[in-house]
């Protein structure tokens, strides 16, 4: 533990304190998170204002859902400081969706007042396209569906973080696709802070307007993505950024002919 | 860093497998293999009807026919007629109707206050820590004890009443619900907690809304289990001294030497066990709606 922690704040406090960190909503400086004798984070900083798109890439093990807990509230950290707003809510990889609720009582989990907010819930599902399936039960959903769910249910709390931890890598590519565009729009609407962690790089292009590589416990690298709407994979300047991109987590193209040669020999 | 890089060595990568000796590959003809026949299968779904209802109907044929031709002594194992006639002569008595009720109540009290507690402690132990640290080591000691081997205690400590025997089938039913309780809360996925807590869910509000509902399965298993139990105790407990109860009617058709009411009594005990697990599983049907494969019968 660094001797120079500062106390740890994870639950952002009264909004007051928020407004005197200026504009930015998230607001993390230096946080380390160790686990054995390892330090998986080791002085992250990050700040995000209200309306950012980050997509935090890093290979695996690199601490990117580790730093999403943290600013979940899930986690603590060992170190360091960490603001966030106090409505904020998370897509998993996984829906999450308690199997015993129907539909629309997922989607206003844990408000005191569920019983009374089924037009609320309807509502968020409406813009997820499943207001039909609001009396539905989560296990009748395929994987797309209750993901979906799980992304209304995110987003009717109106948060002001949106974490998503790798919510597509569980989907085939198809409803990939449909679920890239779905939260493209409604991130547009709702402006949340979005910090989206991800192993693809197409997706982080497609949908960020930062990305950030997670790497050897800090941020290594901070690139603006600076290409038009609708962004195109075909799009030269997407390719000439997903190959630098993959040159930086070390699968550019140099990086696999070695490999490949390796093997070969 | 080139392209050319890349190329030059993928190029080597393919000379390489082309070079590798050629296997002749064996093929197989599975196309037969796939062809279904309407008429076999409706061949198998009723040969499985006809055989679930023929093979019981036979063996109480074969049953009647055994005391019929003389095979076996009609008092040792009375036939099936003779059962009947033990039934009709129960009824019109009136000892039957005596009896059930009576077995029922003993029965029902009996499993209520075992379920009651194991509910208690399970969901008290599966929740909280101190609760597991307090109540599970001495269950999980107590649970490796018989039942059956308490009933001389039992008797000793309360007597020849209803006391013991209500005892006896509380006690033999709180293990199961308490372990199937403890499990299903504890085995709830962590992860769907996290949701819970990401949405504001805490303390009781978290256990209400997401753990209990999904730890309900499990709940309802170890009730279903326990009523199994609270019908074996319940046939032990009526054989401590019994003077009303299926038990009485039984140690009485005992004494007076009447195997045909002995038999009636015991296929009372596997009616009313047959009985208590169609209604069980109608509890799990309507209790766990959410649960798409929760069959009935």
């Amino acid at each position: 533990m660094s001797p120079s922690a500062e106390p740890l704040d994870t639950t952002a406090g009264p909004p007051q304190v928020l407004s005197a960190a200026e504009e930015y909503i998230v607001d993390v400086r230096g946080v380390r998170r160790v686990f054995g004798d390892r330090a998986v984070l080791d002085g992250v900083d990050l700040r995000l204002r209200q309306g950012d798109f980050i997509a935090l890439l890093g290979p695996s093990g690199a601490g990117k859902t580790t730093l999403l807990r943290i600013l979940a509230g899930l986690d603590a950290a060992d170190g360091g400081q960490v603001l966030a707003p106090k409505a904020r809510s998370v897509v998993f990889q996984e829906p999450r969706l308690v199997p015993a609720r129907r539909v629309w009582r997922n989607v206003v989990l844990g408000s005191r007042r569920a019983r009374h907010e089924r037009g609320r819930a309807i509502a968020a599902l409406a813009e997820v396209g499943l207001a039909t399936h609001a009396d539905a039960w989560p296990v009748t959903l395929s994987g797309g569906e209750a993901q979906r769910v799980a992304l209304a249910r995110a987003l009717a709390t109106e948060p002001g973080l949106l974490l998503l931890d790798e919510p597509f890598a569980a989907l085939d590519a198809l409803t990939r696709i449909r679920m890239h565009d779905l939260v493209g729009e409604l991130v547009k609407r709702h402006r949340p802070a979005v910090l989206l962690v991800t192993h693809d790089v197409d997706e982080a292009i497609l949908l960020a307007d930062r990305i950030l590589i997670l790497s050897d416990g800090s941020i290594g690298v901070d690139v603006t993505v600076d290409i038009d709407e609708p962004r195109r994979r075909s799009d030269p300047r997407f390719q000439d950024l997903r190959q630098q991109l993959l040159d930086k987590l070390g699968v550019g193209r140099a990086a696999r002919a070695a490999a490949l040669a390796e093997i070969g020999s | 860093m080139t392209t050319t890089e890349l190329e030059v060595s993928a190029a080597g990568g393919s000379v390489e497998v082309a070079a590798q000796p050629v296997t002749r590959t064996v093929v197989e003809d599975l196309t037969a293999r796939g062809r279904r026949s309407p008429a076999r299968a409706a061949l198998r779904t009723w040969r499985g009807r006809v055989l679930r209802f023929a093979i019981p109907v036979l063996l109480v044929g074969l049953w009647q026919l055994a005391s019929a031709v003389g095979w076996v002594d009609e008092f040792t194992l009375p036939p099936p007629s003779k059962i009947l006639e033990a039934y009709k002569e129960l009824w019109t008595a009136g000892d039957l109707q005596a009896a059930l009720p009576v077995s029922l109540r003993r029965a029902g009290i009996g499993l209520f206050f075992g379920v009651a507690i194991g509910l208690g402690l399970g969901l008290f132990a599966g929740l909280w820590k101190l609760g597991e640290e307090i109540f599970d080591a001495p269950l999980q000691m107590l649970r490796t004890i018989p039942f059956i081997a308490v009933v001389p205690l039992f008797i000793t400590w309360f007597g020849i009443g209803e006391k013991p025997k209500l005892i006896l089938i509380a006690a033999a039913t709180v293990f199961p619900v308490y372990l199937n309780t403890y499990h299903g809360v504890r085995g709830i996925d962590k992860k769907l907690v996290e949701a819970g807590q990401i949405f504001g869910l805490r303390g009781w509000r978290l256990a209400t809304q997401v753990i209990l509902p999904t730890a309900l399965p499990a709940a309802l298993t170890g009730l279903r289990y326990a009523s199994g139990v609270a019908l074996l105790a319940l046939v032990l407990a009526e054989q401590i001294n019994a003077r009303a109860g299926i038990g009485y009617l039984l140690n009485n058709a005992n004494q007076n030497q009447r195997p045909d009411i002995v038999i009636a009594g015991i296929l009372i005990y596997a009616l009313l066990g047959i009985v208590v697990d169609i209604v069980m599983r109608l509890v799990e049907h309507f209790a766990l709606p959410w649960r798409p494969r929760v069959t009935i019968g």
